[in-house]
């Protein structure tokens, strides 16, 4: 009997490692510009292992 | 750390530090609630007990589930210990002094006079002003002087209302683009407009240059129309909407917002995205107003409990439209597991102050939009660039392991230790937290990876 589902996510102790490019969008400069939150931001490194 | 919450029928366990999320039977999340305080046999003799009078958990079932967990755990899925604090300043060390996006004051006046307006009619506590090209120039050239290695360059024409000085705009469009290509660089443009002056001229421009619009709506024809009046007092949803409808259709799918505000007025904002969903918007976005303590407009403590509800029906709505074929995009609920920020961008803060900055029609520069008015936080100007050191080092330093309390939030590399502004608005320190966002924040959160879970579940 499987009791948990693991939904497939980026591994945020892998993503550690690559260094951080700087090259993702900045938080604020979308649509909301009054709430902050990086959740829904895409990741602009092709190469970057999930 | 672990978050468990109960929502959609689903029994969601985030391990916040690996960024794993896992839906769960019941035992499995009963099981989880005690595996750090309680030893395995007492967890074990625990859960026997409460589901002694079930159909279907046998003791094996149990020990099959606890086991499982621990593999969880063995493979850093569950449980995961936080080890990002030292990295904390590594990206903002490691691309200091490089600026990458701009908010550009283009207008510091607006032809509508909304009371709830965070920017006090589009003036920002000063006196009207329209951004001249030369100014715009500069802005755009210490862009690129200061962007670095940086490739893609943020852009948002921000005011006030930007198309009271659309000339401008064009203009310095078409300056950027002249010049990207040779300095290695690719403007993305963003226009945030109430709408008021949109023509074909202003649309053929905007779905040929801008990555993104922002139309500013919000909802209902009476909500709208409280608070986004012109100067002689009369609504401007009539106006503006056939004017949206227009541009929406016309762009041919490429990214826009409908944006609105909700207020103490309208706390059951459910109804205002319904509104936007009926005249044939998709991509939407509602954010909670900002304004002083004790305005008309804020919302309250007796508002929260009706917002937080708002929220789960909203998700409830997504995945119902999904399964109809008529899905529809909330911008906080816009959520890549797979393919979302690395945990470096999530402990950085916003970037308001070092990689990210407002410019006022005149070039001075200041942490974000929301700063602007305020002299304490001018940064400096577009010419000299940043001279008051000390304020950009208050911002630089302004992180997620900054604040005590995001340190035991489970949402703080969701949120990334949330907006400079807000918190100071709220607090007097931008290390401060602004509760009530948090509340609101960890809603969205959760109904965003419920909607998310529940796709991918959906899909197999």
């Amino acid at each position: 009997m499987k009791h948990i589902k693991t939904i497939e996510t980026k591994n945020l102790c892998e993503s550690a490692k690559n260094g951080g490019c700087g090259e993702c969008q900045t938080s604020c400069q979308s649509a909301c510009k009054t709430s902050c939150g990086i959740a829904n931001q895409q990741c602009e490194s092709k190469k970057e292992s999930k | 750390m672990i978050h468990q919450y109960k929502l959609g029928g689903f029994n969601i366990v985030l391990d916040i530090c690996s960024g794993s999320v896992h839906a769960v039977d019941d035992v499995a999340y009963d099981i989880i609630s005690m595996y750090e305080t309680a030893e395995k046999d007492a967890v074990i003799a625990a859960m026997k007990e409460k589901y002694a009078n079930g159909e279907d958990i046998t003791e094996n079932d149990i020990i099959e589930c606890y086991e499982q967990i621990e593999e969880l755990k063995n493979a850093g899925k569950l449980f995961a210990p936080d080890t990002f604090e030292p990295m904390a300043g590594e990206l903002k060390n490691k691309t200091r002094g490089v600026v990458k996006a701009l908010c550009i004051h283009i207008a510091h006046t607006c032809n509508l006079n909304c009371a709830y307006c965070f920017a006090s009619q589009g003036k920002y506590q000063g006196e009207r002003a329209i951004m001249s090209y030369e100014v715009g120039k500069r802005a755009l050239d210490f862009l690129i002087e200061n962007s670095g290695t940086r490739k893609n360059l943020e852009v948002d024409f921000f005011g006030g209302e930007p198309l009271m000085n659309f000339e401008v705009v064009k203009q310095l469009v078409a300056y950027a683009r002249r010049v990207e290509k040779e300095h290695g660089k690719n403007f993305r443009f963003t226009l945030t407009t109430n709408g008021l002056l949109i023509d074909d001229d202003v649309i053929d421009f905007a779905n040929k240059e801008m990555s993104n619009v922002v139309l500013s709506l919000d909802g209902r024809k009476e909500i709208h129309d409280r608070y986004r009046v012109d100067y002689a007092g009369n609504g401007s949803w009539e106006r503006i909407v056939p004017k949206f409808q227009k541009l929406v259709e016309a762009r041919g799918g490429k990214n826009y917002y409908m944006r609105g505000t909700f207020t103490h007025a309208n706390p059951d904002f459910l109804k205002d995205i319904q509104q936007m969903l009926d005249l044939g918007f998709t991509e939407l976005s509602m954010e909670p107003v900002v304004c002083a303590s004790g305005d008309p407009s804020e919302l309250t403590a007796e508002d929260l409990p009706v917002v937080l509800e708002q929220y789960e029906k909203l998700a409830e709505l997504m995945l119902k439209r999904e399964k109809e074929g008529r899905p529809f995009t909330f911008y906080h609920y816009m959520i890549d597991l797979t393919g979302g920020p690395c945990i470096y961008k999530r402990i950085s803060g916003c970037g308001s102050g070092t990689e990210y900055m407002a410019v006022t029609p005149w070039g001075d520069l200041y942490p974000c939009h929301q700063f602007v008015g305020d002299e304490k936080f001018r940064l400096g100007d577009i010419y000299e660039g940043v001279t008051n050191t000390a304020i950009q080092q208050e911002f630089s330093d302004c992180n997620v392991y900054a604040r005590e309390e995001c340190r035991n939030c489970w949402a703080r590399l969701y949120c990334s230790g949330g907006c400079a502004a807000n918190a100071y608005h709220a607090t007097g320190k931008i290390t401060g937290i602004y509760e009530y966002g948090c509340e609101l924040f960890k809603k969205r959160m959760e109904c965003a990876i419920m909607v998310a879970v529940a796709k991918m579940l959906g899909e197999e």
